[in-house]
């Protein structure tokens, strides 16, 4: 297989991630190969048989309906760009 | 002092022979002399260390130490540290500074282990080589022309060349057994769920589980028994009691039944690596285990299964660094989503968004089930085979690399050939299974690793059989001549 350059940007767009044409190129290259190297699945024969998303066997845990947690959004927002306000500042979203 | 173990320097610990103060002052300063050599250090908390050794030496003075209390350890650079960078050698992280400590690293404070600082690696955990973190390579003690393995580089070498008896790391394909076994030191990956993963920056959520380089098998059961344990913060923590695993390290292995899958000694296992892990099995045989050949059919797909199941989640994981709430930001951009795409596309190295863009694109509309589905029926059939063989068996014993040590750029060029490092590794992540690697012999002086896996949540006869074998070997003392 041979992924296009149309469907790296796309693919690329998906993820939010620019990509330089160089990259475009062997990132073309690299994942065609890959996809190619993961395509020996189709040989194995899966009928009946369940997807498998979680290694144990155990059911989702659920916890009291409780406060438990105290602000500290002051603390968490020293990792931020950019906040003004206690909140976080993004490019205007709504005109 | 460098060359004791954790068991051993806890007894001189004890002894009074030296304190923990001291300890820590002579490990950094091999730290210092050596870490920027083997690039095998983010982040040194020389300081803090000192801090925390003088409150475990009170500590002790009060008759309230344990095993752990004054031992200096360092953390893989994932693990989040309070008012200390944690940056999985990524730029897109490399001013992040967590606001809360990682169960792990909470759990070996409040044992009184001392934290000389944190450890380099692949970025976010990606690649088999440490060879993909925005700080450059690390490099393997025994020969720096070569990788230490990955992506638990940096605290393989770390270990490995005597500047601390015992690491953190984390193992999502063989991220501590591989290293473990390219820079000769042991290596344990528990069962998924054993050790909390709060506080662990995510790769593969259902993949990942935090473990334990050490010099012994010993070291890595007295560090795995402070790791451990349920933790209300992790929704796949394993709700089950923490044996004492020191306990029953000399157990006898009379009986013990040891299966050796014929998958793992193919075409692609170097001749050298064979003889010593055939060796080493013997061993085993005479310490009065009883081998036997078995098969895992599948195993065969775990690498291809792997590469899909990890990018998906990969991709998703991976979403949450968009520069809004922390983390690098671009500087320029013209809208919302130009500065997502710039924010990344600076932020990112090329092995994260090759992974971003194969999880992307096994994820999107059309290809999710050729791809994603069909990786998620065949893993099931790798466990099944797992499960099966241990009807007959109680440990699988195999090599845990194809090859030793490999030249620093060797494999850089190819993805799929880094990828195919992993193949004997994989298959225990994928089963959710626990796995160790100990030295088993050295080829041209680069060591080899003998790798045992075990049932689910056996972590304690997988330790057992570990300990013995170093009881009658010595590969795991052998040291790299760095200084």
């Amino acid at each position: 297989m041979s992924l296009s350059r149309k469907e790296m940007n796309n693919i690329a767009h998906l993820a939010r991630l620019e990509i330089s044409e160089e990259e475009v190129a062997v990132f073309a290259d690299n994942l065609s190969r890959i996809i190619d190297f993961v395509e020996q699945l189709s040989k194995a024969s899966t009928d009946d048989v369940l997807p498998m998303a979680h290694p144990l066997d155990m059911a989702q845990r659920l916890r009291a309906d409780e406060v438990t947690e105290t602000d500290h959004h002051l603390e968490f927002q020293q990792n931020a760009a950019n906040v003004e306000d206690g909140l976080y500042l993004v490019p205007k979203v709504l005109e | 002092m460098h060359d004791k173990t954790i068991a051993q320097l806890s007894r001189s610990l004890e002894s009074g022979d030296f304190s923990s103060e001291e300890l820590t002052t002579h490990l950094l300063g091999r730290v210092e002399r050596l870490g920027p050599q083997l690039n095998a250090f983010v982040t040194v908390t020389g300081e803090l260390a000192l801090e925390q050794a003088r409150a475990a030496d009170q500590r002790r003075a009060a008759g309230d130490a344990g095993p752990l209390t004054g031992i200096p350890i360092v953390h893989k650079d994932l693990f989040c540290t309070k008012g200390v960078l944690t940056t999985c050698a990524s730029r897109i992280l490399d001013n992040f500074v967590s606001p809360y400590d990682a169960t792990v690293v909470k759990n070996l404070r409040e044992a009184g282990t001392v934290m000389l600082g944190k450890t380099n690696m692949d970025e976010f955990a990606m690649g088999s080589s440490n060879e993909n973190s925005c700080f450059g390579p690390v490099k393997n003690p025994w020969d720096e022309t070569r990788v230490p393995g990955g992506s638990s580089g940096g605290s393989a070498a770390a270990v490995a060349a005597r500047l601390v008896p015992g690491a953190t790391g984390t193992d999502t394909g063989g991220s501590i057994r591989q290293p473990a076994a390219l820079s000769g030191i042991t290596g344990l990956k528990p069962t998924y769920g054993r050790v909390s993963r709060y506080g662990m920056v995510a790769f593969a959520s259902s993949l990942d589980q935090a473990g334990t380089l050490t010099r012994s098998a010993e070291d890595a059961a007295i560090m795995l028994g402070a790791m451990a344990g349920f933790d209300p913060k992790d929704s796949t923590s394993a709700e089950k009691d923490v044996p004492d695993y020191r306990a029953t390290l000399d157990d006898s292995l009379d009986g013990l039944r040891i299966g050796v899958p014929r998958e793992f000694f193919d075409d692609g296992l170097a001749p050298a690596n064979k003889t010593a892990v055939e060796d080493a099995i013997r061993e085993l045989e005479k310490l009065g285990a009883k081998i036997s050949e078995i098969r895992l059919p599948n195993l065969g797909l775990s690498v291809p299964t792997y590469y899909v199941v990890a990018p998906a989640e990969c991709s998703s994981n991976l979403s949450r660094f968009d520069g809004v709430r922390f983390g690098h930001r671009a500087e320029k951009y013209a809208d919302l989503t130009d500065m997502y795409e710039k924010t990344r596309g600076e932020g990112f190295g090329a092995e994260v968004k090759r992974r971003i863009m194969t999880g992307t694109y096994v994820l999107s509309a059309g290809y999710y089930d050729a791809y994603y589905l069909k990786a998620q029926k065949v893993r099931q059939l790798i466990a099944a085979d797992y499960a099966e063989a241990f009807k007959s068996v109680d440990l699988i014993a195999g090599p845990t690399t194809p090859t030793p040590a490999f030249e620093l750029g060797a494999k850089t060029d190819d993805p799929i050939t880094m990828y195919l490092n992993d193949i004997y590794t994989i298959g225990a992540n994928l089963a959710g299974l626990p796995g160790l690697s100990v030295p088993c012999g050295l080829v041209d002086d680069l060591p080899v690793g003998l790798q045992i896996v075990g049932s689910h949540f056996g972590e304690a006869r997988l330790l057992n059989a570990a300990h013995r074998f170093q009881q009658v070997t010595d590969w795991h003392t052998r040291a790299p001549e760095i200084d």
